[in-house]
């Protein structure tokens, strides 16, 4: 049986989308209200899934506690309630949009322990999310 | 190919708890779910099943007949039931997301006859739920389903 198990949890953060490789004028084109020189902030819901079998002493893809634990360790804990443009690692480069941020987080997940990480899908606000599952692969990134 | 979801809900309650470990092994892997009287949840199924339009009908398959198979595979063994004592096909095995999903997976997927079984999520909490795929390889799951 091919099982996907998925959690949700939340993080409220504040960002602003600007690019260094654009001027200003650009910026404010490409962004509008989200290049607010002060930032602002959402509530963001992550969707972490994962897979493997099912061990047959447990039930489980992966315990829970552990999986929590993980999640906590690796992105609650350094996501939530942070200015993610200059407290996160990543994002002095990177413009914190939701894509690079679906991104991060799939990667800060990837080496869970316990099962393989499938996908991260991640809500902006409840009426648009991104979901990243990785690179194919061979596909050298 | 069209993906249709139907949804439902049922209550249940179970316990996790395995005879093979000691009772301080079962507190620390279970921990609450290890309660002996059990505890309960509201689970909300989605089942979804993809096929292309009968194109008398313009319906992959009715969704009359998918509700009354929900209700006499689904509701009818589960709901308001106390999973590990009640429903035979979870007998020997720890009823979580996991197993209960697999469960349901086996109980629908000979039963749907038009269209096939794509998936299974069963949701234990709104924050929890599991996908079952069958066999196959969820990966190329239709997007947006059931959203």
């Amino acid at each position: 049986m091919n099982l996907h198990l998925t959690r949700r949890y939340r993080f409220a953060a504040s960002h602003r989308l600007h690019s260094a490789q654009l001027g200003e004028a650009e910026n404010l084109r490409v962004y509008g209200k989200c290049n607010n020189p002060y930032g602002h902030g959402h509530n963001y819901v992550v969707e972490v899934a994962v897979s493997g079998p099912v061990d047959a002493a447990t039930g489980m893809i992966a315990n829970l506690t552990g999986l929590d634990a993980f999640v906590e360790r690796e992105v609650i804990e350094p996501f939530d309630h942070k200015y993610l443009n200059e407290e996160v690692s990543g994002f002095r480069e990177r413009v914190p949009t939701t894509e690079n941020l679906c991104i991060e987080i799939f990667n800060r997940l990837r080496e869970f322990p316990s099962a393989k990480l499938e996908r991260v899908r991640l809500e902006e606000t409840s009426m648009n999310s991104f979901e990243y599952a990785g690179e194919p692969a061979g596909s050298g990134r | 190919m069209v993906y249709l979801t139907r949804k439902i809900e049922f209550s249940a309650s179970h316990l996790y708890h395995n005879p093979a470990f000691s009772a301080e092994e079962n507190r620390r892997i279970f921990g609450k779910c290890n309660n002996p009287h059990g505890h309960g949840h509201n689970y909300v199924l989605e089942v979804t099943v993809g096929g292309d339009p009968d194109p008398a009908t313009g319906m992959v398959l009715d969704l009359k007949e998918l509700k009354e198979i929900l209700q006499r595979e689904v509701s009818d063994r589960m709901d308001h039931r106390f999973l590990n004592y009640e429903v035979p096909e979870l007998a020997g095995q720890i009823p979580t997301c996991e197993n209960i999903a697999t469960v349901i997976w086996r109980l629908l997927e000979p039963k749907i006859t038009r269209g096939s079984l794509h998936r299974v999520r069963l949701y234990e909490t709104p924050d929890l739920f599991v996908d079952c795929y069958g066999e196959s390889n969820g990966a190329g799951a239709a997007p947006g389903v059931s959203r």
